[in-house]
């Protein structure tokens, strides 16, 4: 019985298939909209989820009990000074201050130049969080900082830049015109770059890591507006904050909207929601797609059922069951959407794949995805396909026998 | 009279031609014993093919009742419809009806298909099937690649297939030249020696004298032996 209801199944499906070649061109046209329907699912869904999965490796990257305090400072007091960060320091739940200044610089060594390097100023706290950081040579130490001397780490887009084809570890370059000596070179993947141009924009040559005293000489200015703050405790991050908030408050005079102190990992939950919410949103207006391309199934099985009037009134008349015709079409219907699922999977891959490799967003295959898209072409196939099929299985033989 | 094998009693079929009622079968009454051979003679348009319909269950007649092996056609479903056309009745189609996208081969299958033979036997029955018919040499060809005589060859191979008890026939030698005719005869002759019920609609008396028996159909009224072609 199992072994009859199989052969009849095959037989189905193999009648389908040599419908659905049989008339190419119309299939094709056919199943465009489940393919562009899937094809955008899979691709919103997999360079959305890869964008996501990048943003939040480099929010980790920054690591837990990291906070960031951004100073806006009033009119007279544009920043903080170093005795006020040893003040901060100073909190009973702050481990350390690492100030963080971030300025765009021309950069020349020799025939070499770029107008537009990236100089970021950090002291060895920052590197000692950010180990990965260092490729080769050394880090910067206190004494760096402490001395204010120009000593650089520079980036893989510098090295390209400036010293095209050489070592760029103990030699120098020129930053605005002042001479730097190379220490060492920064690990491509673990730069933070990336992050940095998602909430800065734009895009320079290069990267150079320089003692953020230095750094405050390059850039003119006595005060630091931006700086990393590692806690205690990544559990008492709140104290933290309370702590230094008061000190803040104290030196800003409690005015409105002079600092603002951001918890890495709150925001890495407001992104994660934000995006996700996104995603649904992109998904659902792809989805109208799918629902398009389903009635494009159903009006070609309306169309077949009609031409093949006189064949199903001859197959009832030789024997076929009402259910058994049902299942012919249906299983045509599922076929065909099936096929735009596949096409549109592997379309959207490829898509999703192209937009990887030209964005710096990781691709990652989306399993979840391909299972969704698969599951619901076939979905579409059974739902506008089941119209046609019982239209196709109540006809009555002799009605589709004379309408040849 | 009545029999358990096959009985209709007055049957009636009438069409609603857009108000106006045209009464095509007026009452129609026929026995058939098991194995008889029964030409049905009449002029076009007199009601045959209608009548076959009915007797092949294709078709529901207006009024009256039909009994086939015991059981009241009226009151069966869809499915068991499609059961008894699948195993007890075997159809050959005035027009043929082959489907153009098969070969001779899978058209002779398909009945077999629905009556739930396994893919391998389908194809060697359906083999034996034309062979018998004479296409040794034309299984593969399509309608378009075969003369109007062997689709009708190729249609009788088909209502063969499945071994039915009740062959129906609507003008099988109707598109054959007289030799032709004869050897299709000889083959019906033959079915019937093995015990088959054959029902066949001809308007050629000397096609219809190879029967047991010859009804005559006109203008929707059913009589025993060719008296309106005497
Ligand atoms: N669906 C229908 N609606 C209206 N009239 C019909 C219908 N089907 C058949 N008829 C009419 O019924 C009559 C009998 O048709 P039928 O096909 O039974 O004739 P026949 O005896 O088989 O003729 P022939 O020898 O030419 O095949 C014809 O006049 C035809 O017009
Ligand atoms: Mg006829």
């Amino acid at each position: 019985m199992i072994k009859r209801k199989w052969d009849m199944f095959m037989e189905s499906v193999s009648m389908s298939v040599s419908n659905i070649v049989g008339s190419k061109m119309r299939s094709f046209l056919t199943t465009l909209g489940i393919i562009i329907g899937v094809a955008a699912i899979i691709a919103l869904m997999t360079v959305v989820q890869g964008a996501t999965d990048t943003m939040n490796a480099q929010f980790d990257a920054m690591g837990l009990g990291t906070l960031r305090i951004q100073i806006n400072g009033t009119a007279i007091k544009r920043g903080l000074t170093d005795a006020e960060l040893a003040e901060l320091e100073a909190c009973e739940h702050v481990a350390a201050v690492s100030p963080s200044l971030n300025t765009t610089v021309s950069a020349s060594r020799g025939e070499a130049w770029s107008d537009a390097i990236s100089v970021n100023g950090n002291d060895a706290v920052y590197f000692e969080h950010n180990a990965d950081l260092l490729a080769r040579g050394r880090a910067i130490h206190a004494i760096d900082v402490e001395q204010e001397l120009r000593v650089c780490l520079v980036d893989g887009g510098t090295s390209k830049t400036l010293f095209y084809g050489e070592d760029p570890v103990g030699q120098t370059l020129y930053l605005d015109g002042r001479e730097y000596t190379v220490v060492g070179t920064i690990d491509e993947d673990e730069d933070a770059s990336l992050f940095s141009q998602i909430l800065f924009g734009g895009s320079t040559d290069g990267t150079v890591y320089v003692p953020y005293t230095s750094a405050k000489k390059l850039m003119g200015t006595s005060t630091v507006s931006t700086l990393e703050v590692y806690v205690t405790d990544p559990d008492l991050t709140d104290t933290a904050i309370e702590e230094m908030e008061t000190v803040l408050d104290g030196l800003f005079n409690y005015k409105d909207n002079t600092y603002t102190i951001i918890n890495m990992e709150s925001m890495t939950d407001a992104m994660n929601l934000m995006t996700s919410m996104m995603m649904s949103l992109l998904v659902g207006i792809a989805s109208i797609a799918l629902v398009v391309g389903g009635i494009g199934i159903m009006n070609m099985m309306l169309v077949t059922v009609t031409e093949r009037t006189t064949e199903i009134g001859l197959r009832k008349a030789l024997g076929a069951e009402p259910g058994q015709i049902q299942m012919q079409f249906l299983i045509e219907a599922i076929i065909l959407s099936l096929l735009g699922g596949v096409i549109g999977v592997i379309v959207g891959l490829t898509v999703s794949y192209l937009i990887c490799l030209n964005t710096d967003i990781t691709f990652s295959f989306n399993t979840f995805a391909v299972v969704l898209g698969v599951s619901f072409s076939a979905a579409v196939g059974i739902i506008f396909g089941w119209a046609p099929a019982r239209k196709a299985s109540n006809l009555n033989p002799i009605d589709a026998l004379r309408s040849m | 009279m009545s029999n358990d094998f096959f009985s209709m009693r007055g049957i009636v079929k009438q069409y609603d031609m857009g108000g106006e009622i045209s009464t095509i079968l007026k009452g129609i009454d026929l026995d058939i014993e098991e194995g008889q051979f029964l030409s049905v003679l009449g002029p076009s348009g007199s009601g045959k093919s209608t009548l076959m319909n009915i007797i092949g269950c294709l078709d529901t007649p207006t009024s009256g009742t039909y009994m086939l092996h015991g059981r009241m056609i009226r009151d069966l479903d869809q499915k068991q419809l499609a059961r008894i056309r699948s195993r007890e009745i075997g159809f050959i189609f005035q027009q043929f009806q082959l489907l153009p996208r098969l070969d001779a081969l899978k058209n002779v299958e398909l009945p077999l298909v629905y009556a739930g033979v396994p893919p391998r036997e389908r194809t060697r029955r359906a083999e034996e099937m034309l062979v018998r018919v004479g296409l040794q040499d034309r299984m593969h060809h399509h309608q378009n690649q075969l003369s109007g005589g062997q689709q009708q060859r190729v249609a009788i191979a088909r209502a063969l297939a499945t071994n039915p008890t009740l062959l129906l026939a609507d003008e099988p030698t109707g598109a054959l030249d007289q030799r032709t005719g004869e050897q299709v005869m000889e083959l019906f002759q033959e079915l019937n020696a093995e015990g088959r019920t054959i029902i066949m609609i001809t308007h050629d008396l000397k096609i219809a004298r190879h029967g047991t028996r010859i009804v005559n159909i006109l203008d929707g009224e059913l009589s025993e032996g060719v008296s309106a072609y005497d």
